[in-house]
């Protein structure tokens, strides 16, 4: 299983490149322009990045960051969250940018394969940007009555936070 | 504006807070580095994104959103049993799961938009119960496999960064179910005008 999930990237590379052989796509051709891509989204959210982890860096200097956990570590600690990852479960469902800045901030503080730094990257994995999604939807849409929307997708993201704790520690603990 | 507040905010409570825990120098410092770092980490991140992006872009060409979006009709038609029939809404929402699955947000938002127009027809500006159910299914993340994160994890110096891909599964599973649950119960328990 271990050896499954470590070769799960060269695996999907092959089934993906074969599929597309079989199917007559011209495969090589597709990974550059789909790479291509890749950079583009990497470029956009590049300058949001500059102005997050500035922020949050001067949060986690200030020690501001320390002083929210502690308040509320009690509360997170006997959900089973560890009380670190406050700071990404508040921006989450506000803005994908802050939220991959705060959570690559606990990765790279806290280490990739530390009990905060894996509920982190799950945490993200798991959770989406709640508000700015129903807005473009509804947006979109012309909804201007979103009767129970919001508080049925924030139990979701509430979901997703307990469930990424529980995950992290029922798998690598 | 909403960041534009958060972002004052953060930085305003960083200046007062280590003003007064006597960590002002520090603060100054971490500034700089937080702008530096941003830039670090994108470069790391970048090889595995634009792999991924890449390898996605085959499974399209492909044909594998339209093959997801197949085999995901049986269980969309019982999660929007009001618009079973209505094969255009049906379509825009398989191929719309299907592309949230694949990680392809791009091609999910305009699908799911244009399934929730089609959608709104029935109840103008209002959000149904199966609108509700589909925004709230988009704002639980599906994502099979989360690149970014990867590559974050990747900067970090992690040896096997796809290894919290099982606990990201089971996570996401259970936040989707959770959404469906309120879904359903709010809309038992929803009065409208009230």
């Amino acid at each position: 299983m271990k050896l499954l999930i470590t070769m799960v990237v060269p695996l999907i590379l092959a089934s993906a490149a074969i599929c597309g052989l079989v199917r007559r796509v011209d495969v090589y051709g597709a990974l550059v322009q789909g790479a291509g891509e890749g950079l583009e989204v990497t470029l956009k959210i590049l300058p949001a990045l500059v102005g997050l982890l500035t922020a949050v860096y001067m949060l986690r200097a200030s020690g501001a960051l320390d002083l929210a956990a502690a308040v509320l570590g009690p509360l997170l600690t006997r959900v089973g969250i560890p009380p670190e990852t406050v700071g990404l479960m508040l921006v989450r469902p506000i803005s994908g940018s802050a939220a991959l800045g705060v959570g690559s901030e606990l990765i790279t503080a806290y280490g990739p394969d530390s009990l905060v730094g894996r509920t982190a990257a799950v945490m993200l994995g798991s959770t989406e940007t709640t508000f700015y999604t129903i807005a473009v939807y509804f947006g979109a849409a012309g909804i201007t009555k979103s009767r129970y929307a919001v508080p049925a997708a924030l139990c979701a993201d509430l979901a997703g936070f307990l469930a990424a704790a529980w995950a992290v520690r029922v798998i690598f603990y | 504006m909403a960041m534009a507040i958060i972002w004052t905010g953060m930085v305003a409570v960083s200046i007062l807070c280590g003003l007064l825990t006597g960590r002002g120098p520090a603060v100054a410092a971490a500034a700089l580095d937080g702008a530096a770092a941003a830039v670090e980490l994108c470069l790391t991140m970048a090889g595995v994104l634009c792999l991924w992006t890449g390898v996605m872009e085959i499974m399209k060409r492909a044909g594998l959103s339209e093959l997801l979006s197949r085999l995901l009709r049986p269980v969309l038609r019982r999660l929007y049993p009001d618009f079973a029939r209505d094969g255009a809404v049906m379509d825009s929402i398989a191929a719309n799961v299907s592309a949230n699955l694949l990680g392809l947000g791009n091609a999910a938002t305009p699908l799911g938009i244009q399934a929730a127009r089609l959608m709104s027809r029935r109840t103008p500006g209002v959000a149904s119960d199966p609108l509700c159910m589909l925004v709230v299914c988009n704002t639980a993340s599906i994502q099979l496999i989360p690149t970014a994160v990867a590559g974050v994890r990747l900067a970090a110096g992690c040896a096997a960064p796809f290894d919290i891909l099982p606990a990201v599964w089971l996570a996401s599973a259970l936040s989707v179910c959770a959404g469906i649950l309120a879904v359903k119960i709010f809309g038992r328990l929803w009065r409208d005008g009230g």
